[in-house]
């Protein structure tokens, strides 16, 4: 009931706001004029009656300031106040308030950072209209989309839960609009890909399902926004101009609007083609029922469709497909999942990482609550006088409070403005950075809205958190006690709030610690991982014939010039022609059969495997060692028996051992017969963390013809950069219009270590920012244990006591907790970094390097953060000291 | 009408917001006009300082018993009027009854004779 009325008096101050001061002057004139008008009705004059009016009131300025004050201060007035007092008190400790907003604003930075990342990836929308309710369909038995353009067709005609279905996929494309060709990255899109999105042009017109006639019968294009900026200038005259796509002409239709770029936040395409003239893009055949390259298909749910009719329904299509392609389809069951990170293909490590990065940041903030609050809790200590003495003159508690939280929102806000303002220039660079050059990845994480508001509610309720910690001591404070003992504190061996306090932020900062080392050592293991072929002295070359417009008749001999002529060039040892190579982006793979199976259907395949088709030389030049048999030859063209080298993994799985596989038969879906010649080694070939898993070669004169890579082995220690410019001269002789690529080996792995790299970098980040906490919070202690205790020190000093004894006395206790904290943080930095083994390769936090790396960083962290007040404790002048007091 | 507020008795304290959650009970009054219904319907018998009524006032305006809003008074000038807010009516009541309860004790407790205890 009681505080009911408080919540009701406090809205009610709120709602009648209280008078100024002209106000009640105004009401307190009207008083007087009121008994005057009395007074000279009774028979005064006006001008007497005015006097007795006033001398009646009583002091007039006395009950003015009285009224005032009942009516209750008005709330800037007081808080202009306590701003000004506070502003004065920390100007008058400079060190602290450095060190305080700096704390603060490197935890809210941190904090700012990863919610923005967090936001523009998982929390905002994509830029279509009604994104709530789009989604695309995604395997039931795995986190993929891709079907087959037959597939794709059916499941747009065939449900009922959709507004429409579009498809989608990626491709580079060679552009040529009059002068060189480039390589751009193409979105082949369904025909109603803009109509299902519910998307207007900003220029011209988008294609429509009425525009697709079959194969190759809608050469449209349409212009992504920033394609159009960077390399037409918004040039308005652009619609209508026919441009070269792989030497094809097509019409530019229209632009895009701004803000549009796909459904994917990370990836941004150049333009968008209709997916009808794919034969022109890729090799895949549009009309075959077992090819699954079409990328992602989505559409908008229909309003009076519940999610679980909608999968229903795409599952009865599905089940009708199986049955009546058993071969091409199995287990055509879907699920529904957001486009923006391909569906949980990346949404799922996604948002793990970034749940982790949030958690480790917030406990950063925690850290930095509780370092901040310590020191809190000892100026109040030592501003503990000064309480005292204004609770004697008649300061309420509340006030005094009001006062103090004051001076910690003023410092929660000065680090939140300075942290925000950092983490702003770093999501500019974030934003900026292009982390895989081969793709057009972009990473929009510019802050909105949100992210301020985040950052604004997060200062302020650490203002609180920390503002809150010496609260109890001074509602506790008996002004009397304190006044007369003076504040010599307490020094007592019982544990404190404060104690607590750096147990905890100690402890926190350990766990950052041991996890960014886990992290760390995962990386650089990773790097010296076996990856199968050799990282160091290879350039990848793509000459991109077909965007060259090299019909598939011509590719081989046009490799075989290039192989001769590229190596007869100088710092090069070998050349291999390879369709696609480990960690790249397009591998394929076979369903792998048995020798003795007739029935190919895919439940009959003994597992799928991923599949390269090399030249000869491809084992020398890629750095992968035979384990038996013999790598391919010239020889093994069309005309010889079908061969394939498979790695161990393959060989074990089949044949049971390397050696028995050699010499050994299996099959593919179109029940060709291949003869195994050699077994290459096992290495990894999609990711780090992947298992082991069956691989075949093929020989690249057995196979259709292809646009692949050209793999140089170079001779050890030449400079990539100017071997790469020799390289491109080497092929342009052959050809000027070939648009080139050359990257190393390394930088083809990027993307491979991305995440890795990324969650090492951020952990790597977080960990410096919990030793800085850890050493200033130890700091703060020590220098406050050792300042206390400056007089006992002296006295002992005096009495003769030995310097590690008044070490012992003045930093044993700081050290104590160091301890303590670090064996707890440490403890739970283990258990914490068996979530990190998912992200990071090879992270195992059972690692005496690890172990041995924390215990001594935290040793160090203690020594730094000790020295100085350790040295002020051994400089003590028993002298001085006491004749101070 | 003149004089009949400098009378005699000396008011308890704490007793003054009762008088004025009255006074304004009975319909919005401006300031003077509470000192006068005051002076009213005690029949003068008790002793208010004019200026000590406005502390009073926005003490309970503050609280959330009044609500005030400017007017104009029956001689034609500009005043403020305070009038009950229902919270300040149910407060009123509250106080009037534990103030009978504590005045009828009270005289009981006076009252009482050598041979009644």
């Amino acid at each position: 009931m009681r505080l009911l009325f408080r919540i009701q008096s406090f809205l009610s101050e709120l709602v009648h706001r209280p008078p100024v001061s002209e106000e009640v002057d105004a009401e307190l004139r009207s008083h007087l004029e009121h008994r005057a008008d009395d007074l000279e009705r009774s028979g005064l004059s006006r001008r007497e009656a005015e006097r007795r009016a006033r001398v009646e009131f009583g002091g007039y300025v006395k009950f003015k300031e009285q009224g005032r004050e009942a009516a209750g201060w008005q709330f800037l007035e007081v808080l202009g106040q306590d701003v000004r007092f506070s502003l004065r008190k920390l100007r008058k400790s400079p060190g602290f308030t450095i060190a305080a907003v700096l704390t603060l604003a490197l935890a809210i930075g941190a904090n700012a950072v990863v919610f923005s990342v967090m936001n523009s990836f998982l929390l905002r929308p994509l830029n279509v209209p009604a994104p709530e309710s789009l989604f695309e369909l995604q395997h039931g038995n795995e986190a993929s989309g891709f079907v087959s353009y037959p597939d794709y067709l059916d499941l747009r005609d065939r449900n009922h839960g959709f507004d429409g279905l579009a498809a989608f996929t990626v491709s580079t494309v060679g552009l040529d609009t009059g002068s060189n060709p480039s390589r751009t990255w193409a979105l082949e899109t369904s025909g109603n890909f803009f109509d299902v999105l519910r998307l207007q042009p900003y220029l011209g017109r988008f294609f429509h399902a009425a525009d697709e006639h079959g194969p190759n019968s809608a050469p449209y294009i349409v212009l992504g926004y920033p394609f159009w900026h960077d390399h037409f200038q918004e040039d308005r005259t652009v619609i209508g101009r026919t441009v070269l796509l792989n030497k094809h002409p097509f019409t530019i239709l229209g632009v895009a609007k701004p803000g549009f770029h796909g459904t994917l936040v990370f990836f941004n395409p150049d333009y968008y083609v209709p997916i009808v003239n794919h034969q022109l893009f890729g090799t895949e055949d549009m009309k075959a029922r077992g090819v699954h390259w079409v990328f992602e298909v989505m559409g908008h749910v229909k309003a009076d469709v519940s999610h679980a009719q909608a999968i229903a329904d795409l599952n009865s299509i599905g089940a009708d497909l199986e049955k009546a392609y058993p071969k091409d389809d199995a287990k055509m069951t879907f699920s529904l999942a957001s486009p923006s990170l391909y569906g949980d293909y990346l949404g799922r490590p996604v948002k793990a990482f970034l749940a982790g990065l949030m958690l480790l940041s917030g406990l950063i903030l925690v850290a930095a609550c509780a370092n901040l609050g310590s020191l809190f809790a000892a100026r109040a200590a030592d501003g503990a006088r000064e309480v005292a003495l204004r609770l004697a003159l008649g300061a309420s508690r509340r006030r005094i409070l009001r006062q103090l939280f004051t001076e910690a929102i003023l410092i929660s806000l000065a680090g939140g403005a300075l942290g925000l303002a950092g983490s702003v220039v770093i999501l500019r660079a974030l934003s900026a950075w292009q982390p895989i050059p081969r793709w057009p990845l972009h990473l929009s994480v510019n802050p909105d809205a949100n992210v301020y508001a985040v950052a604004l509610l997060l200062a302020l309720a650490s203002g609180f958190l920390f503002g809150a910690v010496p609260v109890r001591q001074i509602l506790r404070a008996n002004p009397y006690d304190v006044v007369k003992v003076g504040s010599s504190g307490n020094t007592g061996r019982r544990a404190t709030l404060r104690d607590v306090l750096l147990v905890v932020q100690i402890a926190i900062c350990a766990v950052l610690i041991t996890s960014s080392m886990v992290g760390v050592r995962g990386l650089v293991r990773s790097l010296h991982a076996n990856f199968g072929f050799d990282v160091q002295d290879t350039l990848l070359v793509d000459p991109n014939l077909s965007l060259a417009g090299y019909a598939p008749d011509r590719m081989l001999a046009m490799q075989k010039r290039m192989v001769e002529a590229l190596e007869a060039t100088p710092g090069v040892t070998s050349v291999a022609i390879a369709d696609s190579v480990p960690f790249a982006d397009n591998s394929s793979a076979n369903a792998v059969f048995s020798d003795k199976i007739t029935d190919f259907r895919p439940s009959n395949a003994a597992f799928t495997a991923d599949y390269y088709n090399v030249s000869p030389e491809y084992f020398r030049a890629a750095g992968t060692a035979l384990l038996s048999g013999r790598a391919f030859t010239w020889h093994d063209d069309m005309d010889a028996t079908r061969v394939a080298i498979v790695n161990g993994e393959f060989a074990r799985r089949i044949f049971g051992s390397v050696a028995g596989a050699v010499g050994g038969y299996f099959r593919v879906r179109d029940g060709a017969r291949y003869q195994i010649v050699g077994v290459a080694e096992d290495g990894k070939y999609d990711s780090l963390t992947e298992d082991p898993k069956p691989v075949i070669f093929y020989s690249i004169l057995q196979s259709p013809p292809v646009d692949g890579s050209l793999i140089v082995r170079t001779v050890a220690d030449r400079d990539p950069a100017q071997l790469a410019s020799s390289l491109r001269n080497t092929l342009h002789h052959l050809d000027e219009g070939l648009p080139i690529y050359v990257e190393t080996r390394y930088e083809e792995l990027a993307s491979a270590l991305f995440g890795p790299r990324m969650a090492t970098i951020s952990l790597g980040v977080l960990g410096g920012l919990g030793a800085m906490l850890a050493v200033t919070g130890i700091f703060g202690m020590a220098a406050y244990s050792v300042s206390k205790r400056l007089r006992e020190l002296g006295i002992r000093v005096a009495l003769g006591a030995q310097r590690r004894e008044v070490l012992y006395a003045a930093l044993a206790r700081p050290l104590r907790l160091l301890a303590i904290g670090s064996a707890a943080g440490l403890a739970l930095g283990l258990l914490a970094t068996r979530v990190l083994a998912f992200i990071v390769y090879q992270a195992t936090p059972r690692d005496p390097l690890v172990l041995c790396g924390v215990v001594l960083a935290m040793l160090l962290l203690g020594l730094v953060a000790t020295w100085i007040p350790a040295q002020r404790a051994l400089s003590v002048d028993p002298l001085i000291l006491l004749r101070e007091e | 009408m003149e004089g009949s507020i400098q009378s005699q008795t000396q008011l308890l304290p704490g007793t003054l917001d009762l008088l004025i959650l009255k006074a304004v009970s009975l319909g919005p009054l401006h300031g003077y006009a509470v000192l006068l219904r005051i002076g009213q319907i005690s029949g003068g018998a008790l002793l208010i300082e004019q200026g000590a009524l406005y502390p009073a006032l926005f003490r309970l305006v503050r609280q959330g018993l009044l609500s005030a809003s400017w007017g104009i008074s029956e001689n034609n000038r500009k005043a403020k009027f305070y009038e009950l807010t229902a919270l300040g009516r149910k407060r009123f009541s509250q106080e009037a009854k534990d103030w009978n309860r504590l005045s009828e004790v009270m005289a009981t407790v006076l009252a009482a004779r050598v041979e009644e205890v």
